[in-house]
């Protein structure tokens, strides 16, 4: 046993490790990248030869994993919160065909929406597919709860979900881990037809499914992870749900509670703690990061009056991630009030690197775009989506990964001309392919911009999918090839690239322009590494 | 004991190694350490922050509450200012005084440093010219810390051998160019501090 110091992130995926995986299987997205980051570079997991390489989309991830469990191995699925919706019709189908191998789904939501389109919250599809949750409250319960997840799937027979926030995922602590496990040997389901949702089997299943949940909320019950701490002051009681246990602990310095306090971190809720709680005291706090969950269930539809506080009644803000000092003002705590912000400091946005590829092509976009007119370009999630600020204002849309190429279609159909779709090459075999694969079929006139910088360079330079094979996939696809045009995004080919968008855009079909150029974060880091090697190479 | 610091900067300034030699001594001196780091998208040049509490008490929250932090290490005078609401008020503000200026509306630089005079407890450095002179440009954060250790709850030598771990595998030269750097930022606050 060590004490590591471990982001949250980093502690599931330890734990995951020391827990017996055979297989982690992710598409990268903040804050969830770095759990399978971390298993790639692990010693133990590589030794093991553990399954660490990035999924196409999450939804592959998903199907992938429940095919490791199916094997009988235990593996693990990870996403951000809006990953979970594409990967969403495996994953509540993943309820009903219930797992061999352990199977647990770690889901990295982002309240305040630090780099998120929208801050969901994942406990809802959890709920919604009556698998149990697991919410860690720390990075030790992070870790723990990752060792412990596969035998409560095994036992169940049922996925498990681990649902962390922003803040969990990327803060530091010292860990203390467990003694490894081994790995599951490769066994079949003793069931043959387990896993074959037709609807006459996928019945049985369903109610088998619901027949577990009075087991689900037994484990709940007795499950370390759900605590109830007595105390004398009953005029309120409080309910905190993994992290904001600790913005709660935060305003007991001395650690000693002097309200009832229920810690939950496993779900379904434990009736008989909840209830006991509610029951004897006079209002009852619900401390949530996230959508307001447990507080919409204790307080039920017509119950105006309730005396349950959160998120819903103003006690709390509805949106936002949670903090000491919110927890602080719900408990009616004096909360320190710090100096103001001197008027002269100015915003700082992000923007793109300095020489990035995704800057030219945007300057040659914007020239084009003079002569056919504003508000005609979609475009799709990655560092390109920083085009849609100043200096730029190149895009009009961001919505969900692949959505540019559909967007640029469906306006098409509506009579934009030209309908300018860019996309990254991540994102284009994430979900674009299938989107062009629909505007192949109609024909219709979209200029399809794929911005190659060969990597996903928005989470970090995680290897594409699409390097080295865009152009036939593309036309695979059924783009006509001389229509399929690569060009280098580089300021002294800009007169260049204006004419070959001009033309494409005045083409009244599909066309695919690829600017290709690596992205220079990674190209420094690949460089710095060629180097080093050399060094190391002379030296021996 | 217990040191709340506020870490800031600009994304690409690395101050998550600042964090990173914290930590070693921290683990070195056994005391508890919570680190929020920012990942993803603000770190293209946009604002960073991290908060970084040690303690010899278990830490509960993993954001330190307002007004209640000890210290703002900051690597860019303008960002120095963006955390002031988290600075508690016998805290220390130490930042360096060389811009990063990636945005057309910046402040005027005399104006900017007066906001940061105007505070009872502060050392403004410039570090990049310091870095320069221990012949070591790119280690102008360790000349922050060394700047910012007077008023940090760990023994110097810690600091000292937290670079070693996290650097050694750069090789000697690199070490002891930091180390340099440590003590440089570290002279200095002793001498300007009031
Ligand atoms: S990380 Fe790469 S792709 Fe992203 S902005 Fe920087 S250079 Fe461009």
């Amino acid at each position: 046993m060590e004490k590591l110091l471990l982001l949250g992130a980093e502690a599931i995926a330890q734990g995951a490790i020391d827990g017996g995986m055979s297989g982690v299987y992710a598409y990268p997205g903040t804050p969830s990248t770095e759990i399978t980051e971390y298993i790639q570079h692990n010693k133990i997991a590589l030794e093991r030869k553990l399954h660490s390489q990035w999924s196409a989309n999450e939804k592959t991830a998903m199907e992938a994993g429940l095919g490791m469990s199916y094997a009988g191995k235990r593996t693990m699925i990870c996403m951000k919160h809006v990953g979970l919706n594409v990967a969403a019709d495996a994953f509540i189908n993943s309820a009903i065909t219930g797992v061999n191998g352990g199977l647990v789904v770690t889901v990295a939501d982002d309240p305040s929406m630090h780099s998120s389109q929208n801050e969901q919250d994942s406990r809802f599809f959890g709920k919604f597919a009556m698998i149990p949750i697991l919410e860690p409250a720390n990075q030790q319960e992070a870790y723990d709860m990752a060792y412990e997840a596969f035998e409560l799937s095994e036992k169940l027979k049922i996925p498990v979900m681990i649902r962390i926030t922003t803040r969990l995922s990327h803060s530091r602590a010292g860990v203390e881990t467990r003694p490894l496990k081994n790995e599951n040997k490769l066994t079949y389901p003793e069931d043959p037809i387990q896993f074959v949702l037709l609807p006459s089997n996928a019945r049985k299943r369903y109610k088998g499914l619901l027949g577990l949940q009075s087991l689900m909320e037994q484990e709940s019950e007795r499950s370390s992870f759900n605590t109830f701490y007595p105390a004398r002051n009953k005029s309120l009681g409080i309910i905190a749900c993994g992290i904001a246990f600790n913005y709660l602990m935060e305003n007991y310095q001395d650690r000693k509670f002097t309200n009832p306090v229920l810690q939950l971190g496993q779900y379904p809720l434990p009736f008989a703690k909840v209830e006991k709680l509610v029951s004897e005291c006079e209002q009852v706090l619900v401390l949530e990061d996230g959508y307001p969950l447990v507080e919409e269930m204790l307080k039920g539809y017509l119950d105006k009056n309730s005396k349950i506080k959160g998120r819903l009644d103003g006690t709390i803000p509805r949106d936002g991630e949670l903090n000491p000092d919110i927890v602080a003002k719900a408990l009616g705590k004096e909360v320190k009030v710090g100096m103001k912000v001197p008027d002269i400091v100015a915003n700082r946005p992000p923007e793109l690197c300095s020489g990035c590829s995704h800057r030219d092509i945007y300057n040659a976009l914007n020239e084009t775009m003079l002569e056919f007119g504003k508000q005609k370009v979609f475009s799709d999630i990655g560092c390109y989506t920083l085009g849609a600020l100043p200096p730029w204002n190149s895009i009009n849309s961001c919505v969900d990964m692949g959505a540019s190429i559909t967007m640029a279609k469906g306006a098409a159909d509506a009579g934009v001309h030209p309908a300018i779709a860019v996309i990254g090459d991540s994102t284009f075999t994430h979900s674009g392919m299938t989107a062009l694969l629909d505007a192949v079929v109609e024909n219709t006139p979209i200029t399809v911009i794929i911005s190659d910088n060969g990597t996903t360079g928005m989470t970090g330079g995680q290897a594409s999918h699409a390097t080295g094979r865009l152009e036939e996939i593309c036309i695979g696809l059924g783009v006509k090839p001389d229509h399929v045009k690569v060009l280098t995004p580089l300021p002294k080919f800009h007169d260049e690239m204006v004419k070959v968008l001009r033309e494409e855009m005045l083409y009244e079909g599909v066309s695919v322009i690829i600017p290709r150029r690596e992205c220079i974060v990674q190209m420094v880091a690949k460089n710095k590494k060629d180097q080093k090697a050399k060094v190391e190479e002379v030296a021996q | 004991m217990k040191s709340d610091i506020i870490l800031a900067g600009v994304g690409g300034q690395g101050i998550l190694s600042i964090a990173a030699v914290v930590g070693m001594a921290a683990l070195e001196n056994h005391l508890y350490l919570k680190q929020a780091e920012v990942h993803g998208m603000s770190q293209r040049g946009g604002a960073v922050q991290s908060h970084l509490r040690i303690s010899e008490q278990e830490i509960a929250s993993d954001l330190i509450p307002e007004g209640s932090a000890d210290l703002i290490i900051s690597v860019e005078p303008m960002e120095s200012l963006r955390y002031l609401p988290w600075l508690s008020e016998n805290g220390w503000l130490v930042t360096n005084t060389t811009p990063f200026v990636n945005i057309s509306d910046y402040p005027d630089m005399k104006e900017l440093l007066a906001e940061i005079e105007k505070l009872p407890h502060q050392i403004a450095l410039n570090a990049d010219e310091m870095a320069r002179q221990v012949k070591s440009p790119r280690s102008s954060n360790m000349i922050m810390l060394g700047a910012a250790s007077p008023f940090l709850d760990v023994p110097y030598q810690s600091l000292e051998n937290g670079i070693k771990k996290i650097f050694g595998r750069k090789g000697e030269r690199v070490v002891q160019l930091n180390i340099e750097a440590l003590t440089a930022g570290r002279d200095f606050s002793e001498a300007h501090k009031k």
